[in-house]
């Protein structure tokens, strides 16, 4: 990587707003056996690489997530997803340590994905686009710190399809992950998790606007198909509890039932809200491939339908957390995960946090949390011989 | 930042103490119920131990992570049968055993997990306990066991003895026993069985299975 590389001049801006791009030079061969190339990366890095390189620390995003971790999101306009976890004096502390977040390919915040042009075609890939999984999405970030001169990530961390990433990257690369973070995740997607991502897709295949994938090309948007798919899985993110206790059977701006399927409740309204904001932001066919990956993820099947085999000698240090009320990756799936880190011998650490917050606690103001993975990050940070401030 | 202060190292317990003495150089070392990590602290920073953890409580656990001690969030009953044979040179159960459901087969458990096993417990048999059930007729309440029937988390209470007649059905030979007075101190090695029973207020086995 040489001096000029925008990651490095960029150092001393406290927060970047553009993104950075990485063209490949060559293309990536695909699980599935299809180069896709040319590829681009889009990412953002936070805070400075150390002389020995030995201080980065990689976060994979969440299926609808990206690379604005730490800084405001230029589309949204709204803060990084994980600014309570990454930033100054948070425990991933970009005073101390290099940052990099990349859009996943599949992506459409700027990676290559079923948006982009095909240069075969001329015409956006649509579903011409490789299916992918979590494991393409890995040897695309692995190109990307190959880019940027790394040999070794301090820490890999991420939730939910992040940490699906996580457990990929600690599995694939054990040498070149020191720390790993995989939270409120599962080596594997549930049926249920399946059924639910099958819905989703469903509807956004269901909205005559989608033509078959080809609505770019036709100017049309399946954001009615879309928005169904957004409200269903965010369902998934919460609990029962959370919805109870912010909702319960409160009227949405009035005093009595309407007799009509207006939303009169306020769930309605906030659901049909977070639909519509959605399909903003969002591109349809990214939402299906990248909840494809996700259905496709099994870490043990990959290894002879042995999870511990995935793991075994492993020399990273993991920190695996799970939260009380989370039913899309409950704490069962991260059992299955430290049992097979146990039998390889991983040292790994593990809480369960008491939230009613559900699956979205890992976004969220969970002071434990914050408690558990800044001890974990400082005491691994120590054994690699960083700095430890107070 | 507050969440990066360690938290400072608890005064020692004299049974640490007692078990870190029985564990040599630079083993493996799983302590299962391992509190806020002082004893898995004592062995990794004195003895060199590769030392991993099970805690049942967050706030034990959170401690022990910010020490930079591998420890899991589980429990003695249910997650030890994860763990392959003879994974660890050492699996203590460092007052603990009094609290789990099966003590039978957490002690089977350990057995099979760890080449040795050293586990303390608080002895039943001590006379202060013999005294107020049998004199003042409750159940005992001492400074080993501060609970009341009614809210301890204590359920399977045994005498030295008790514990030794378990060893024995569960094939298990004793490698060591050490019981420790009231103040704290070892009592003398050779005293005889029944006077550890009555004396002893606190016991520190070390085990391995049988051939």
């Amino acid at each position: 990587m040489s001096m000029s590389d925008p990651a490095l001049s960029r150092q001393r801006t406290s927060l970047p707003q553009e993104t950075l791009i990485f063209r490949a030079q060559a293309p990536l061969m695909t699980e599935g056996g299809v180069a896709l190339g040319p590829l681009e990366i889009a990412y953002q890095t936070y805070g400075t690489l150390n002389a020995q390189k030995s201080n980065a620390v990689l976060i994979c995003h969440a299926l609808t997530g990206d690379q604005h971790v730490a800084s405001i999101n230029p589309v949204t306009s709204r803060p990084g997803w994980w600014e309570t976890m990454v930033g100054p004096g948070r425990p991933i502390d970009t005073n101390r340590f290099f940052v990099i977040c990349s859009n996943v390919i599949g992506g459409c915040m700027g990676s290559t994905g079923p948006a982009s042009l095909n240069e075969a075609t001329g015409q956006p890939y649509g579903l011409d686009f490789p299916v992918l999984t979590i494991a393409d999405m890995v040897s695309a970030q692995a190109m990307l710190i190959d880019h940027l001169g790394i040999d070794s990530l301090f820490c890999v961390a991420g939730g939910s399809m992040g940490g699906m990433q996580v457990l990929q990257w600690a599995a694939r690369f054990p040498a070149r992950v020191f720390a790993a973070m995989p939270i409120a995740t599962g080596a594997r997607h549930s049926a249920q998790n399946i059924a639910f991502h099958e819905v989703g897709r469903q509807a956004v295949m269901a909205d005559p606007d989608w033509q078959a994938g080809r609505y770019l090309e036709n100017g049309t948007r399946p954001a009615k198909g879309l928005g169904v798919a957004r409200m269903a899985a965010h369902i998934t993110y919460l609990s029962e509890n959370a919805l109870q206790s912010k909702f319960g059977r409160k009227l949405q701006n009035r005093n009595a039932r309407t007799f009509s399927f207006d939303a009169d409740f306020q769930i309605e309204s906030y659901l049909r809200y977070q639909g519509e904001s959605f399909v903003e932001r969002f591109d349809a066919n990214s939402y299906l491939y990248l909840t494809r990956a996700m259905d496709y993820f099994d870490l043990a099947a990959d290894h002879g339908g042995s999870l511990a085999e995935a793991f075994n000698g492993s020399q990273t240090r993991f920190c695996v957390v799970s939260f009380t009320s989370d039913w899309l990756f409950p704490t069962a799936e991260s059992r299955s995960i430290i049992h097979a880190l146990n039998a390889g011998g991983a040292s790994v650490s593990f809480v369960e946090i008491d939230s009613d917050k559900g699956h979205d606690a890992f976004l969220l103001d969970v002071p434990d949390l914050f408690a558990t993975t800044g001890g974990f990050i400082n005491a691994a940070a120590k054994a690699r011989g960083l700095e430890v401030t107070s | 930042m507050s969440q990066n202060v360690l938290p400072p190292p608890p005064a020692t317990r004299i049974d640490l103490l007692l078990i870190a003495g029985l564990v040599a150089e630079k083993s493996r070392v799983l302590d299962v119920g391992c509190g806020d990590g002082s004893l898995l602290t004592l062995l990794r920073d004195q003895r060199g131990a590769d030392a991993r953890g099970i805690e049942l409580s967050q706030a034990g656990v959170n401690s022990c992570v910010a020490r930079g001690l591998s420890v899991i969030q589980g429990d003695a009953d249910t997650d030890l049968a994860a763990y392959p044979d003879q994974a660890f040179d050492y699996a203590i159960l460092s007052q603990t055993l009094q609290a789990t459901r099966q003590p039978r087969k957490v002690l089977e458990d350990l057995l099979r997990i760890g080449k040795r096993v050293i586990i303390s417990f608080p002895n039943f048999g001590h006379w202060r306990v013999r005294w107020q059930l049998g004199f003042s007729g409750h159940m005992p309440v001492t400074e080993n066991m501060p609970h009341t029937w009614y809210d301890t988390p204590n359920i399977h209470f045994c005498t030295l003895r008790d514990f030794v007649n378990l060893t024995r059905e569960i094939d298990a030979r004793i490698l060591s026993a050490r019981a420790v007075k009231s103040s704290g101190a070892p009592m003398r090695m050779h005293a005889p069985w029944w006077f550890w029973n009555l004396f002893g207020e606190q016991a520190v086995f070390m085990l391995e299975r049988g051939s």
